[in-house]
C-alpha cells in the first residue's frame, strides 16, 4: 500500500524500524498534496523545503540514537491558527496576510519535539469563524467525498487534507464543534480534548473560554497518539490543567465498552435532523448495546438552550480577543496617508481585513456586552452555561458516556448557507454544550447518508478524556468488522494532477 | 418591533472600529437584528438565582513566580510592524489623550 | 483653551464646600511584568523589554506574577482594607496604540481590596480617608509625539510607540469621596498623597517615584454650594504628577469651578490635564459618546481567591508602618510634633534613623541631616536622600566630634568635601588637615596671646562676668582658623582667668 494511504501509527512503527525514512514519507505526502490540493484546497502555506529540513532532522535525530515518540517522522497538517516560526501565520484571514510569528505555539513546539514533520498550513474560516471554511480570506476548501460541498469549519482545511489523504495526521481547534463537525462531515474522527487540557498558548484566539486544541485522524489509536503528543499542563496558559494527560492511547488499543452506560441526549433528535443521519445514530446506539453497552436515554433539558449562549459568549469574547488587529503593530494597514488618525486608520483597516463573518461577530459581541445589555445578553448566556453544566452533572450520575449525532445534517452544498448565518450556525447545535462545560468528546464516523459521512459524538466528563477514545475505538472496530474496513475507503478517488 | 436600530448598529460599529460604509451597515442591521431575536432565548430559562459561570472549569490561583524571561529582540518585536522608526512603532497620529 | 474665570480661593471655599475622590496609579517594583517574564527596568531602550505576551501578539497569553499579588495584598492590608475571599480580573475594552491588546487586564466589579482608610494629618487634625478599592491591573505603553512644534499629542504628525512599559503591574487605590475638608481641601490630597507614597514605600513593593511614573494621581474635584446636599458635577484631573502638583490641582480646579459657577456656567463632566508650568488645568477633548468599556470577566486569567493562611502570612511579613513609626520615633527622639513634622516633611526619618542605627546621637543625627545637609540639598535642587553622602558617614563625622577630633566648624567642612565627591570623611579630614587643634601646650600659648591682646575683655571675665568668655573664645578659634576645640578653648580661658 502506498504511503499516503497508511495511519500515523504504523506510519510511525515503519520510521521506527527503518523500514522507511522521515524524508520519504514527507515526499509522499508533499507528492500527494501537490497532486490532489489544487482541488481539495486544504493547505495555506506549503513549503517544501522546510518540511523536508525537518524531515531530515528527525532521520538524524534517529539515526544519532536519540529516543523518539511513535509518532517521530510522521508528517502532519497544522491549522493556521497557530503560531509557527517558520511559517506564515494568518487565521485564514487578511489582516495577518503574511505574519511570520516571532514564537512557536506551545502545541507547535511539542509536535517539533515528538519528532513531526509539518507539511504546511491549513485554510479555515476566518479566526475559526464558521463551519464550512467559506468563510476564510484565501477561497474554500473542498469536501473530498464531495468537491461540491463543504468540509466543515472551522478546522476544514484539517479534516480535508486527512480525509483526501494528504496527511495522516492534523491539528485543529475546537470553539464550538470546529474539530468535530468537519470531521464528522469528511468521515475521519476528531477529538475535542477536556478545555484546558491542551495549550492555548499560540493559538490565535476566538473564544478563549472555549477554544480548545486537538487532533484529526483517520483512526481513533492515530487521534490518541497525536492527543498524546501535544497535550498536557502548559505553565504559558493559565486555563491549562495541571494534571497528567488521560491514559487515552491506552484506552484506544483496550477498545472495550462491556457493561459501560452510555447515555443517548434526548434533546438531539427529531426535527431538523436528516433522516440518514438519524438512522445512522440509531445504529450506532443498537451497535454499542450489542458490545455490552448498557443504553439508556438521558434528557438535559438546557442543552437546546447552548446556541443561543454560545453565540453570545463566543462573539463577547472575540470581540476583544480581536480587538489587537488594530494596524498599529503587525498586519494589514489600510489608509494611512499621513492625514489620518490613528483611529481613522484603525477603523479603515478593520472594516477592509476582516470578512463579513467576523465583522458580525464582532459587532453582535460589542453589542452583547455594551451597557444596558450586557445582564440581558452576555450575563444571561453566562447563567445557562451554569445550567448546561449542571444538565452535564445530573447526567454523568447516570451514565458515563453521552452520545448524539455530531451534526444534524451531512456536509452542505457549498452556498448553501453562506448568507444565512442563522442556519449556519445549526451546524454546531449538537458540539456547543461540551465547549460551554469544558467536557472531552470525539466524533468518529459511524456510516454514510445519501453517499455522505455521518458521525457520532460520544461525549465524557471533564477529564475523562480517555472515555471517549475508549466508546470511540470499540464503535470504530464493529463498524470497519462490518464495512470490511474504514468508512473513508468509500470516499470517491481524486484525480491526481500530474 | 426590531430587537436592534440602525443607529444601535452604527454606534456599535464605531465601538468596535469598523469603518462600515451604508450599505454594509444595513445589510448588517438586518442580519444582527435577526440573531439576537434568535439568541434572545436564553432570556427564557435563565432564573436570577442561577450563578454566571465564565470559565469552563472551576481553576483558581495560577500564578508564575516572579522571574525575568528572556524577550524578543527589538528586531523580532518590530518584524511585523506596518512602520517602524528609532526602533519604535510608527503610528498614525492619536487624536486623543486617551480614547 | 478659553479663558475662564477664577474665583478667588478664600471666596470659593466661603461659598462652595469641595468634595474630593484621588485615584492613584502605583507600578509594583517587581522583577517580572505582571503577565509575562520581561523585565521592568526604568529607562531602557525601546522595546528591548517586550516579548508577545506583553506586546500583545496573537495567540499570546497572560498568566499572573505572584510577587505583584503579594505586593497587592500588601498595600490593601496596610490600608487596613479587607482582602476578598474570591474575585476576577477583567477585560476594559477600548482602543489606544499604546494598549497592545486594546484591552486592560483589570479589575471590575470584583477589587482584590476593599473597605479600607487611611489618616492623614494636617496642621494638627487628623482625617481619615475611607478606600473605596484597590485594584490590579496592567500599565500601558509609552508614545512619543512627533512632528507638529510642541512634542505633544495636539498637532503632532505621527507617534513612535515604545512597549516596555506595557504589562507593568499597576495597583489603583481609588478613594470614597473625601468630603468635610473645606478649605483644608488642597492640603488634605496632598497629605493624602505624600502618606500614601510614604506607606507604599516602607512596604518595599514599590519606588514610588512621582517624576518616574511609578506613582501616578488622577484627582476628582466637584463643589456643592455651602449647606447644599447634594453634591456638584466631578472632573477628574489626570496624571498629577508630583506631590505639590496634587496640591496644586485641586486649589485650582476649585478656583475654576467656583468662577464657573459663580458665573452662572455649568460644570462638564470630563477629564482635564494639570499643567506644571502654569498650575492651571485645561480641558482634554470632550468624548463625542459616552465610554463604554464593555469590562467581561477575562476568560484568559482563572479567578483568585487567596488563602486566609497567605493573608496572613503577608500581614505577619508587614513592615512597622509609617504611622506606628512616627509615633515610635517621636518618643524616641524625644520630638515636639512640629520637630517630627518637619522631620517627615524633609524626608529625613530614613536618614536619620539610619545615621542613629550607626551610632549617633539622635539630637546630633537630626541637627546635620535637618540643617546643613538639608541646606545642601536644597541648594542643589535635590531630594535629601539623593545627597551623595550615606548615614554612615554622618555617624562618622559625629563620632569624630564626640571623640573631640572635629568640631562643629570643621564638621561642616568635612561634609562639603564628602558631597564634593572627595571621599570618604576620614579621606576628606585627612586630605584637608582638618583636625581640631588638641596640642595643649600650642592651645595655651594661642589663649595666653589672646588674652594678653583683649586685656579689657580677660578683666571683665575676672570680675565674674563669665558671658565675656565667648568673645575670647570666638578670637581663639579665628587665631586657629577653626581648629581648635571650641569646648576645650573656654575650659582653659576659664581656667587662666580663675573664673571657673
Amino acid at each position: 500500500m502506498e504511503l499516503v494511504r497508511k495511519g500515523a501509527a504504523e506510519l510511525g512503527e515503519l520510521l521506527a524500524a527503518g523500514e522507511v525514512s522521515a524524508v520519504e514519507v514527507a515526499e509522499a505526502h508533499l507528492d500527494r498534496i501537490a497532486a490532489v490540493d489544487g482541488q481539495v484546497n486544504a493547505f495555506l502555506h506549503v513549503d517544501r523545503d522546510t518540511t523536508l529540513a525537518q524531515a531530515r532532522k528527525v532521520d538524524e535525530r534517529r539515526a544519532a540514537g536519540e529516543e523518539l515518540g511513535p509518532l517521530a517522522g510522521v508528517p502532519i497538517a497544522h491549522k493556521d491558527v497557530f503560531t509557527t516560526t517558520d511559517m506564515p501565520t494568518t487565521a485564514g484571514s487578511k489582516i495577518l496576510e503574511g505574519w511570520r510569528p516571532p514564537y512557536d505555539a506551545t502545541v507547535t513546539a511539542r509536535l517539533r519535539q515528538a519528532g513531526l514533520v509539518i507539511l504546511g498550513k491549513t485554510n479555515m474560516d476566518e479566526f475559526a469563524m464558521g463551519s464550512s471554511t467559506e468563510n476564510s480570506a484565501y477561497g474554500i476548501s473542498k469536501n473530498p467525498w464531495d468537491l461540491e460541498r463543504i468540509p466543515g469549519g472551522s478546522s476544514g482545511g484539517s479534516s480535508a487534507a486527512v480525509a483526501a489523504y494528504e496527511a495522516p495526521l492534523s491539528t485543529g481547534t475546537d470553539t464550538g464543534g470546529s474539530i468535530r463537525q468537519p470531521a464528522a462531515v469528511t468521515g475521519i474522527v476528531g477529538v475535542k480534548p477536556t478545555y484546558g487540557g491542551s495549550s492555548r498558548y499560540g493559538v490565535i484566539a476566538f473564544a478563549s473560554s472555549l477554544d480548545t486544541p486537538g487532533p484529526f485522524a483517520r483512526s481513533v489509536l492515530d487521534a490518541a497518539l497525536l492527543h498524546e503528543a501535544f497535550s498536557g499542563h502548559d505553565p504559558m496558559d493559565s486555563t491549562s490543567v495541571d494534571e497528567a494527560v488521560p491514559p487515552v492511547v491506552e484506552a484506544a488499543r483496550h477498545a472495550d465498552v462491556d457493561g459501560l452506560r452510555v447515555g443517548v441526549v434526548k434533546e438531539f433528535a427529531g426535527e431538523g435532523y436528516e433522516a440518514g443521519v438519524s438512522a445512522r445514530f440509531t445504529e450506532a446506539v443498537e451497535l454499542l448495546e450489542s458490545l455490552g453497552a448498557k443504553v439508556v436515554e438521558v434528557s438535559c433539558p438546557h442543552f437546546t438552550y447552548a446556541l443561543p449562549a454560545y453565540y453570545l459568549i463566543a462573539p463577547s469574547e472575540c470581540s476583544s480577543n480581536l480587538a489587537r488587529f488594530d494596524a498599529m503593530r503587525y498586519g494589514l494597514r489600510v489608509g494611512d496617508d499621513g492625514t489620518r488618525s490613528a483611529e481613522e486608520v484603525m477603523a479603515l483597516t478593520r472594516a477592509e481585513g476582516f470578512g463579513p463573518e467576523v465583522k458580525r461577530r464582532i459587532m453582535l459581541g460589542t453589542y452583547a456586552l455594551s451597557s444596558g445589555y450586557y445582564d440581558a445578553y452576555y450575563g444571561k448566556a453566562q447563567q445557562v452555561r451554569t445550567l448546561i453544566k449542571r444538565d452535564f452533572e445530573a447526567a454523568f450520575e447516570q451514565v458515563d458516556v453521552l452520545v448524539s449525532p455530531t451534526t444534524p445534517t451531512t456536509a452542505f452544498p457549498i452556498g448553501e448557507r453562506a448568507d444565512d448565518p442563522v442556519a449556519m450556525y445549526l451546524a454546531d447545535l449538537c458540539t456547543i454544550p461540551a465547549n460551554l462545560t469544558g467536557n472531552a468528546a470525539i466524533s468518529v464516523p459511524c456510516g454514510l447518508s445519501d453517499g455522505l459521512p455521518v458521525g457520532l459524538q460520544i461525549m465524557a466528563p471533564v477529564l475523562g478524556d480517555d472515555r471517549v477514545y475508549r466508546v470511540g475505538a470499540a464503535v470504530e472496530r464493529a463498524l470497519e468488522d462490518r464495512w470490511g474496513g474504514p468508512l473513508l475507503a468509500k470516499a470517491p478517488e481524486l484525480a491526481e494532477a500530474k | 418591533m426590531s430587537a436592534i436600530t440602525r443607529d444601535e448598529v452604527s454606534h456599535l460599529a464605531r465601538l468596535s472600529r469598523l469603518a462600515l460604509g451604508d450599505d454594509e451597515l444595513d445589510h448588517l442591521a438586518a442580519q444582527l437584528d435577526q440573531i439576537i431575536s434568535a439568541v434572545a432565548r436564553v432570556q427564557e430559562v435563565a432564573a436570577q438565582d442561577i450563578p454566571p459561570t465564565s470559565h469552563a472549569l472551576p481553576l483558581t490561583n495560577v500564578y508564575r513566580p516572579d522571574e525575568v524571561r528572556p524577550c524578543l529582540t527589538p528586531e523580532q518585536a518590530l518584524s511585523g510592524a506596518p512602520a517602524a522608526e528609532e526602533q519604535r512603532f510608527r503610528v498614525p497620529r492619536i487624536l486623543d489623550e486617551e480614547a | 483653551m478659553t479663558t475662564e474665570t477664577l474665583m478667588d480661593y478664600d471666596e470659593a471655599l466661603a461659598k462652595y464646600e469641595p468634595v474630593l475622590g484621588i485615584e492613584t496609579h502605583i507600578e509594583l517594583g517587581t522583577a517580572s511584568k505582571m503577565f509575562c517574564g520581561c523585565p521592568t527596568e526604568f529607562g531602557a531602550e525601546p522595546n528591548t523589554q517586550v516579548c508577545p505576551v506583553c506586546l500583545g501578539l496573537p495567540g499570546s497569553l497572560p498568566v499572573t506574577n505572584r510577587a505583584a499579588i503579594e505586593g497587592i495584598i500588601k498595600i490593601g492590608l496596610a490600608l487596613n482594607c479587607e482582602i476578598v475571599e474570591w474575585c476576577r480580573f477583567a477585560r476594559k475594552n477600548y482602543f489606544y496604540p499604546d494598549m497592545p491588546k486594546n484591552f486592560q487586564i483589570s479589575q471590575y466589579d470584583e477589587p482584590l481590596c476593599v473597605d479600607g482608610y487611611l489618616d492623614v494629618e494636617v496642621d494638627g487634625e487628623t482625617y481619615r480617608i475611607e478606600i473605596e478599592r484597590v485594584h490590579m491591573e496592567e500599565d500601558t505603553g509609552k508614545s512619543l509625539h512627533v512632528g507638529g512644534s510642541t512634542g505633544r499629542i495636539h498637532g503632532a504628525d505621527y507617534s513612535l510607540v515604545d512597549y516596555n512599559r506595557a504589562g507593568i503591574p499597576l495597583v489603583e487605590i481609588v478613594t470614597r469621596p473625601i468630603v468635610a475638608t473645606g478649605d483644608k481641601a488642597p492640603l488634605v490630597a496632598r497629605a493624602y498623597a505624600t502618606e500614601l507614597r510614604e506607606l507604599v514605600r516602607s512596604l518595599g513593593v514599590s519606588d514610588v517615584r512621582m517624576e518616574q511614573g511609578s506613582m501616578r494621581c488622577d484627582v476628582n474635584v466637584s463643589l456643592m454650594p455651602r449647606g447644599a446636599r447634594e453634591w456638584g458635577t466631578r472632573t477628574e484631573t489626570k496624571n498629577v504628577n508630583s506631590l505639590r502638583s496634587v496640591e496644586r490641582a485641586v486649589r485650582s480646579e476649585i478656583e475654576r469651578q467656583a468662577g464657573v459657577l459663580a458665573g452662572g456656567g455649568r460644570i462638564v463632566q470630563e477629564t482635564r490635564h494639570f499643567h506644571e508650568d502654569t498650575g492651571r488645568t485645561t480641558s482634554g477633548r470632550s468624548k463625542e459618546e459616552a465610554q463604554d468599556y464593555r469590562y467581561f470577566p477575562e476568560p484568559d486569567l482563572v479567578p483568585m481567591a487567596p488563602s486566609r493562611e497567605w493573608v496572613e502570612e503577608l500581614r505577619a511579613s508587614l513592615p512597622e508602618l509609617p504611622a506606628a513609626r512616627r509615633r515610635r520615633i517621636q518618643a524616641e527622639w524625644n520630638l515636639s510634633d512640629l520637630e517630627l513634622r518637619d522631620v517627615v516633611n524633609a524626608g529625613a526619618v530614613d536618614l536619620i534613623e539610619a545615621t542613629v542605627a550607626q551610632g549617633a546621637d539622635p539630637a546630633a543625627a537630626r541637627k546635620w541631616w535637618m540643617n546643613e545637609l538639608s541646606r545642601r540639598a536644597t541648594e542643589q535642587g535635590v531630594e535629601l536622600a539623593d545627597l551623595p553622602i550615606t548615614p554612615e558617614q554622618v555617624a562618622r563625622v559625629q563620632a569624630m566630634i564626640t571623640a573631640g577630633e572635629l568640631n562643629d566648624k570643621l564638621a561642616r567642612k568635612v561634609f562639603e568635601g564628602v558631597l564634593a565627591g572627595e571621599g570618604t570623611p576620614d579621606e576628606v579630614v585627612a586630605k584637608r588637615g582638618l583636625k581640631v587643634v588638641s596640642d595643649e601646650g600650642e592651645l595655651s600659648s594661642v589663649i595666653d596671646q589672646v588674652i594678653a591682646d583683649n586685656a579689657d575683655v580677660a578683666d571683665k571675665v575676672r570680675a565674674g562676668k563669665v558671658a565675656a568668655a565667648g568673645a575670647l573664645v570666638g578670637a581663639v578659634m579665628k587665631a586657629t582658623r577653626g581648629q581648635a576645640d571650641a569646648g576645650r578653648a573656654r575650659e582653659l580661658i576659664l581656667e587662666k582667668l580663675g573664673a571657673s
